[in-house]
């Protein structure tokens, strides 16, 4: 019993990283019609900002909390206005086949400029310890990025649903054509959700620093369990993404658990399960698909 | 300036003197006679240009060779076989793929003309490489894959294999268990090296009176080793060894760190490089150990090497760089020796050689499997506090003897 309860916490931690970047994806998706295969890049560019920042200018993890996803915002928007903005009325392979060479670049240039043994991180203080929760001791920062992907996830949801500009942007990443009939401007929308999105892949970076290894190639398996989060949770749906994030991250640590090297694979069974009973995904609209 | 006539006859003096005695000595002896190939010698240098093992081998290792060549003219100066203008070195990627490495393997020795070819990580791309230097019958020297096929199963009379391997890398788990790790967890990445690395290290703990509770099979890669940590944990042991290696020795390690189990069990690391803990931070490793195949802060021979690499590229040498200068050393050597290039001559002259030099001590090129046997070393990574410069990351607790770390002639090797 001490074990599952070990493996729920570690799940949930890991489904916090899947949750806030599959979010993105979602956005991204839902908004754009991109599928963005560089999500995972930028994933990788948020955790190496963080560690380049702790390095040269000292800026430790707390502060790397708010000024990555800052930066990955404002490199999001450039993205999107020189390259995305340009493919956007043509078939959705195009921009597929763009994010997916931007997504090449973007690794060899942090190859190139960090080498490919990865860099080095600290674990932010106070956050290093252990927290006995009953009878199962729990690393805190575990339970940190759990209660503060759920948080971040929360406060997105809070803003999308319950503000005007939330609808707004709901209403373009959801019904895209119906808002544009009821007179919102989904194009004026399109480059801050683009930025948005990137923001929060960012994010996941940064939460990732501490925990996992900072190299070039850390999203590239990352991007592809993202798409059978998306595809589970539902096309263009948020909160599909974040149910569906927090459930892969349990699905893999039970996998881990008690089916050993099956864990990845158990993350694709479910997906196929999930298109077979409910080809929409679990919250998506039939029409989206 | 004027000469006087005294002067002058002096000087003719000497000079008649001079080459009567010259003319008792035969005169200075003419360059030995050579035979090479395509009237040049070509090494091939062919490793991970641009991945995970780019960085403890890669681009740096031409430096190694470099250093190689320069030593070697040093030596012999004009009595060397082999002149600075005819040496050579090629270099291309693996990209660690057994297919690219093969394709790349054939084109260094058919348009290359290469006569050797070094390093060559990763074990699949490593055998796939041996294959084709057997089917051309040229050199291949493998520096940086661990596995024993090279000297097993797959060994051949055109490959040897000069750094490490798997079984030796399992040595170090002996002094572990002396020092009162008896109980040992194995979290092994599912692939051939995980499984050959398991294998070598549950009969190195069983050996030396361990048990070993269980092992822990993980995809690969893998970038969450969390729940595999935990259940490692589950059975109480002593030590909890990792087979991980890259990246992923990255995440296991930072995971182990913050999971709680560090104040519960020792870590021992299958497969380290120096690369490794710069990269991590001496921290996150400090007090692990595990088996190195060189140091470069070990004596003084080896920081004087050192000092010439870090001149050179500005960082510190991994053992394989080592290696691969000392692989491309005797090679020279044993061309010098020789008077030619030719494979088989080569082979003739390595087989059975004992070496001594700045990578191999007490080194042997083990004639039955073509395993280069040498001192191997049980090490323990420092604590921060106790680190004096740069790169000053391991102490070296024990000397594993060149027999014990490469015990017999490989049974399943016939050449």
């Amino acid at each position: 019993m001490d074990a599952f309860l070990q493996y729920t916490v570690q799940g949930l931690a890991a489904g916090g990283f899947y949750a806030l970047a599959a979010l993105g994806l979602a956005v991204i998706f839902g908004a754009l019609g991109v599928v963005n295969f560089a999500h995972g890049s930028f994933y990788m560019l948020g955790a190496v900002a963080s560690a380049v920042l702790l390095d040269v200018l000292g800026i430790q993890f707390w502060a790397a909390l708010v000024i990555v996803p800052i930066l990955m915002f404002i490199f999001g928007i450039i993205i999107e206005l020189l390259l995305v903005q340009w493919l956007l009325k043509l078939d959705i392979l195009y921009n597929f086949l763009l994010t997916f060479g931007l997504s090449l670049v973007l690794v060899d240039l942090v190859k190139r400029q960090y080498g490919v043994s990865g860099l080095p991180y600290e674990l932010p203080a106070g956050l290093g310890g252990l927290l006995q929760i009953g009878s199962v001791e729990v690393p805190s920062y575990q339970l940190f990025v759990f209660l503060f992907a759920l948080a971040v996830c929360l406060v997105v949801w809070f803003v999308l649903s319950k503000t005007r500009v939330g609808m707004i942007v709901r209403a373009a990443t959801e019904e895209p054509e119906r808002a544009r009939a009821l007179g919102i401007n989904v194009s004026a929308w399109v480059t801050p959700v683009f930025g948005f999105g990137v923001a929060l892949a960012g994010l996941a970076g940064v939460l990732a620093a501490p925990f996992r290894a900072i190299t070039a190639t850390m999203g590239t398996n990352f991007i592809i369990i993202l798409f059978a989060i998306v595809v589970i949770g539902g096309l263009g749906s948020v909160l599909g993404a974040v149910v569906a994030g927090f459930l892969v991250g349990l699905v893999e640590a039970y996998g881990q658990g008690y089916a050993g090297t099956f864990s990845q694979v158990l993350i694709f069974v479910l997906m196929a399960v999930v298109i077979a009973v409910r080809p929409a995904g679990l919250f998506g609209r039939k029409e989206a698909v | 300036m004027t000469t006087t006539r005294s002067g002058l006859v002096t000087v003719t003096g000497f000079a008649a003197s001079a080459l009567m005695l010259a003319g008792c000595a035969g005169g200075p002896p003419p360059a030995p006679e050579s035979d090479l190939s395509n009237d040049k010698v070509v090494i091939g240098l062919l490793n991970d240009q641009s991945g995970v093992y780019k960085d403890l081998s890669g681009p740096n290792s031409k430096v190694a060779i470099e250093m190689a060549i320069e030593d070697y003219l040093a030596e012999y100066g004009d009595q060397a076989v082999v002149t600075e203008d005819q040496i050579e070195i090629v270099m291309a990627d693996t990209q660690n793929k057994p297919d690219v490495a093969n394709t790349q393997a054939q084109q260094m020795y058919d348009r290359s003309n290469a006569d050797v070819i070094l390093d060559v990580p990763a074990s699949s791309a490593a055998l796939a490489v041996a294959e084709v230097a057997n089917q051309k019958k040229k050199l291949h020297i493998n520096i940086s894959a661990a596995t024993t096929e090279l000297t097993g199963a797959a060994c051949n009379p055109y490959t040897f294999h000069w750094a490490y391997n798997t079984q030796m890398l399992a040595k170090g788990a002996a002094g572990v268990v002396e020092d009162g790790g008896e109980t040992w967890s194995l979290v092994y990445p599912d692939y051939a090296f995980g499984q050959d690395m398991v294998k070598s290290f549950t009969a190195a703990v069983e050996d030396a009176g361990g048990t070993v509770n269980e092992a822990i099979a993980t995809p690969f890669p893998n970038d969450n080793f969390s729940t595999f940590i935990t259940r490692a944990a589950s059975t109480d042991p002593d030590v909890i060894g990792t087979m991980a290696a890259g990246g992923d020795l990255i995440n296991f390690v930072k995971q182990f760190n913050q999971s709680g189990v560090r104040d519960q069990a020792q870590l021992a690391v299958g497969l380290m490089f120096i690369t490794d803990i710069h990269s991590l931070g001496v921290d996150e490793f400090s007090g692990t150990t595990f088996t190195d195949a060189w140091y470069w802060n070990y004596d003084e021979q080896n920081r004087e090497f050192a000092d010439r690499f870090l001149d050179l590229t500005d960082t510190r040498p991994s053992f394989a760089h080592a290696a691969n200068y000392s692989a491309a050393y005797q090679y020279l050597d044993a061309i010098q020796r020789a008077g030619t290039d030719d494979a088989d001559a080569i082979i003739e002259e390595l087989e059975g050689l004992k070496v001594d030099d700045v990578f191999l001590r007490n080194g042997e090129i083990r004639a039955g499997d073509h395993s280069v046997v040498h001192d191997s070393y049980v090490a323990k990574v420092k604590d921060a506090a106790d680190v004096e410069e740069d790169w000053d990351y391991e102490e070296i607790t024990a000397t594993i003897p060149a027999e014990d770390a490469f015990p017999d002639v490989n049974p399943n090797c016939s050449m």
